[in-house]
């Protein structure tokens, strides 16, 4: 379907006081622009803003110097109120190369602040980025307050004593920027400077050189004179509950809630996972962190993954297997022997474009069909997802719940943008987290495999190394009553049955679900899972801000679904539900409450812009309510 | 280990279910044999785990009164790798198939025996897909008809004991499913090495491919055609033992000579280059190898892996002091 116009942002800079604002750093892939993202963010975080990130980065890991497809960006929007995107339109463009101006200056607003690096806009550059003229010189840029600094060359004078050559010292042009940005917005250099000196503890040359090049740049704010209209610029510092915060990544968060899982269940985890991007990370994030009851396997493909994960909880610990998509796919009948064998799993996908290997650095929800249908047999299986970077962590719990619970395959859904984004996250109090410790069985006394708790409908956890308990299970089909292998019609008809009702009960388990904004009923309800939380939040609060009779629902548990959303979604005349897919959750909804539910599409890599979202409110708005 | 187990039998190791090979299989033999010789471990019984794949083989966890898992086609090391990690205490088997082992799972197979992962891999190679009625396998020979084959097959066949020393094995043995003894004895020995143990057992499917191992079953002329191999004794063979293998130190290949030619092989388990090409003998005269072909000494994935955890949980981890770690900040 067609996209809604984007809408300029409101806050442009021309107050110094601003209450949000959008910067987004793109140069080369070498440029280190991840990392000056991370720092600004940091800084920011510690200021006192609220905040949201957005890492963009190509999938070449080193692509040819200069080139349009080797961008790399970070965006970070920040402000005084809560934050739960990553923003629109630019309000500050840092462009280190022509390739990073061509490919990011139509999202900068009109009067928006580009800083470019002059020194890199050199004729070879320059067409590399298939510019004609120079950008710099010929007007196009007029629209925009330009602030073009031979940042090269500066760099090179603040590194001079360092001796690192000409080379070497280009590397420090990211913090002599990232410096003058901290000064823009009035942000603090010490947690940078922390960090550089953390980073190059082994090459203090190298610490001092990027410190130098970071201290120019700011110095180079207050000292220089900078063209009109270009001032620092005060965002006064969010009010959000009281609390000790850190910054958090999706992967972060998942990480660690699989850790806190653990601990919750007090049962030891095996991590088994096969590198693939985004998901790669967690992998990474989890080998650090094997002084908890956690250990980790790279398994030599995806199979093999998901293999050593079941394997892991036949053995009676928790089995956790992470991919994204195509790897997922490769893992389908392994999920479908834990559904069998009734064997606790946790199946992380962090979601990428697709289909085949797609866009892998970029963001998609395309595989909710696969996680809810994509299996051989009848085979159900719980899926949740999570919304928002921070939300990973108490997702990636609840999957441990449900797993060891109700003896199943659990799939949690993150995505590609959920993954590497970051927001201020407020640690919770460990003591306050609810435990749901795990009863492996013990007693041989009338002990089969297919004993099941009557209210759950678990089947019963018998590891081996337990005296008494010894049994066979596997893929072929098992007696209800005996857990032996079992070709009887009538027994498979049950235990088909007990696998559904098993996975429906778990309704049961879980919260009702809520409204997360705006009235339990109404004109419209926009409907989301996943990461578009924040881009639809925001469009909601700006509607109901415009009195549009608006509420936001996003829903975590999409099998099974909470027992109230049906009726929850009939209180309201017409319901929106955008996803970036075609339209998976949508029919969902449709076939599930024959809900006349329509949907808002986006398929491009990247997530909703809150334009889009309230330019659908604002059309679905204008028509007659459709539910009836 | 507890203290004074009580002596355990075959019977303790049969499990209540009817064995369902078809009548005839070598299946079974391996079967009795297994069920005898793990009383003789002395290791309790709720230690010993059979993970499997799919196939005919692939339904010997079911008949051992032992913790079992009949898994999925080809991924009975994978799951088989979990299983040790999460529980490195356990005694774990893998029961394959030359399908099972070496077609759809062959990718396990090699990164299991890489890895050495402290497992028994007991491959039952009939050169056949039993299950499936009695398609060429990965180890038929060229030529076998079959109902996929109906011409004669004309893939290569592999060597599974090739394969296994090529994959970095550490214990790679072959034996012969009616042979108990020589079975039961390679078995032990697999058993007690630490590592990945990879056993080949060549068993007859009396349906789908019968006969072909009669050459080294068949008690009137199998001493022609097989060779027991045995750590630092003459590589002979023969029914009066009258037949020897040398290496010709030119050509590096193996000849066929008298036994009492002075330089008549003596089998050196720990030599990877006399191993390969005694796992791969070939050719007019040249007998097929049993016993132990190959061993070294290596550290385990597992035990590698302990190492690494206990390291790691040297100090005493908190998740509170996780959640609060790197740069924090107030908020009133």
């Amino acid at each position: 379907m067609e996209l809604a116009e984007e809408k300029l942002h409101e806050h442009h800079l021309d107050e110094k006081e601003v209450v949000d604002v959008v910067v987004r750093f793109a140069g080369d892939s070498g440029d280190g622009m991840q990392l000056t993202g991370s720092n600004f963010t940091e800084a920011t975080a510690l200021y006192g803003n609220d905040l949201s990130t957005f890492p963009d980065f190509p999938a070449e890991i080193r692509a040819p110097v200069g080139a349009t497809f080797g961008v790399s960006a970070f965006q970070i929007y920040f402000g005084a109120e809560d934050v739960t995107t990553a923003g629109d339109a630019l309000d500050v463009l840092v462009a280190m190369n022509p390739a990073a101006l061509i490919t990011n200056i139509a999202n900068l607003v009109e009067g928006g602040l580009l800083i470019v690096d002059s020194g890199a806009f050199t004729a070879k550059n320059l067409s590399k980025a298939k510019y004609q003229e120079n950008p710099l010189e010929d007007g196009s840029l007029d629209r925009y307050r330009v602030l073009d600094i031979d940042i090269s060359k500066q760099v090179l004078a603040a590194v001079e004593e360092f001796n690192l050559g000409h080379k070497a010292g280009l590397r420090s042009k990211n913090m002599w920027t990232l410096g003058l940005v901290l000064w823009l917005f009035d942000r603090d250099r010490d947690s940078t400077i922390e960090s550089l000196k953390t980073k190059f503890a082994n090459k203090p040359d190298i610490a001092n050189a990027n410190i130098a090049a970071l201290n120019a740049g700011h110095a180079y704010g207050e000292t220089a004179e900078l063209p009109a209209g270009i001032h620092v610029y005060k965002v006064p510092r969010a009010k959000v509950a009281p609390g000790t915060y850190r910054n958090m990544t999706g992967t972060t968060a998942l990480a660690w809630g699989l850790i806190a899982g653990s601990e919750l269940a007090n049962i030891d985890l095996l991590f088994a996972s096969y590198p693939i991007t985004p998901a790669s990370n967690l992998l990474h994030e989890l080998v650090r962190r094997r002084e908890f009851n956690i250990n980790t396997f790279q398994a030599e493909d995806e199979i093999a993954a998901v293999c050593a994960a079941i394997g892991a909880s036949f053995a009676g610990a928790l089995g956790v297997t992470s991919s994204a998509g195509p790897g997922i796919a490769l893992k389908s009948e392994g999920i479908a022997l834990a559904a069998a064998t009734e064997l606790p799993l946790v199946i992380v996908n962090t979601q990428r474009g697709g289909p085949s290997t797609g866009l892998p650095t970029k963001t998609e929800q395309s595989d909710l069909n696969m996680a809810l249908y994509g299996r051989h047999g009848d085979t159900p299986m719980p899926v949740i997802a999570s919304s928002t970077p921070g939300d990973c962590f108490d997702v990636a719990i609840e999957a441990v719940r449900i797993a060891t619970k109700y003896m199943t395959p659990v799939m949690l859904l993150s995505d590609g943008y959920l993954a590497n984004a970051a927001e201020p996250w407020k640690i919770p109090d460990v003591a306050s987290l609810l435990p749901f410790p795990v009863a492996h069985h013990s007693d041989p006394e009338g002990f089969r495999p297919s004993l099941r708790n009557e209210d759950t409908l678990a089947r019963v956890w018998a590891k081996p190394g337990t005296a008494g308990l010894e049994h066979r299970i596997g893929g072929i089909e098992r007696s209800f009553d005996t857990g032996d292998i079992s070709y009887d019609p009538e027994n498979h008809q049950k235990m088909t049955d007990l696998r559904h009702a098993k996975i429906a009960g778990i309704a049961k388990d879980i919260p009702l679900q809520d409204v997360c904004l705006g009235n339990d009923s109404g004109k419209l309800a926009v409907v989301g899972w996943g990461s578009t939380f924040g881009a639809i939040h925001q469009a909601v609060k700006r509607a109901r801000a415009e009195g549009v009779d608006v509420s936001h629902i996003q829903v975590r548990y999409l099998s099974p679904l909470p027992r109230n959303l049906g009726d929850l979604l009939r209180a309201f005349d017409s319901i929106l539900v955008p996803e970036m897919n075609t339209g998976q959750f949508v029919r969902l909804v449709r076939s599930e409450f024959l809900i006349d539910a329509e949907a808002l599409n986006k398929v491009s890599g990247q997530p909703f812009k809150i334009g889009e979202i309230l330019a659908a409110i604002h059309k679905k708005i204008a028509q007659p309510g459709s539910n009836s | 280990m507890n203290q004074a187990l009580p002596k355990l039998t075959i019977k303790d190791y049969a499990s209540d279910q009817e064995v369902r090979w078809c009548p005839g299989c070598g299946d079974y033999a391996i079967l009795k044999t297994i069920q005898k010789l793990l009383p003789e471990f002395e290791q309790p019984k709720e230690n010993q785990v059979f993970i499997s794949g799919i196939g005919c083989s692939s339904r010997f966890p079911y008949y051992m009164n032992t913790f079992g898992f009949h898994t999925i086609h080809g991924r009975a090391p994978a799951i088989a790798t979990g299983v040790k990690l999460a529980n490195p205490e356990l005694d774990v088997w893998v029961i394959t198939g030359d399908g099972d082992g070496f077609s759809i799972g062959g990718n396990h197979m090699l990164h299991v025996l890489r890895r050495n992962v402290d497992l028994q891999i007991l491959l039952f190679n009939n050169e056949i897909y039993g299950l499936t009625k009695g398609q060429y396998s990965p180890t038929s020979q060229t030529g076998t008809r079959s109902p996929s084959s109906p011409k004669g097959s004309i893939d290569l066949p592999l060597s599974p004991c090739e394969v296994a020393i090529g994959s970095g094995g550490t214990f790679i043995a072959r034996t012969i499913d009616t042979e108990a003894k020589h079975l039961a004895a390679v078995v032990t020995r697999g058993h007690d090495h630490r590592g990945a143990s990879f056993i080949e057992i060549l068993q007859n499917c009396p349906i789908y491919n019968d006969g072909i191992f009669e050459n080294v079953k068949d008690k009137k002329i199998a001493a022609d055609f097989k060779v027991e191999l045995e750590h630092g004794k003459a590589v002979i063979f023969g029914k009066q033992q009258e037949k020897g293998i040398r290496l010709n130190h030119d050509t590096l290949r193996l000849e066929l000579v008298d036994a009492s030619s002075e330089d008549v092989l003596v089998h050196d388990e720990t030599n990877k280059a006399l191993a390969t090409m005694l796992a791969t003998m070939k050719g007019e005269g040249f007998p097929v190898a049993v016993g132990v072909i190959y061993r070294e000494d290596k550290t385990s994935y597992v035990d590698d892996s302990q190492q690494q955890l206990i390291s790691a949980r040297a100090a005493k981890a908190s998740l509170q002091e996780l959640l609060q770690s790197g740069h924090t900040w107030e908020v009133e």
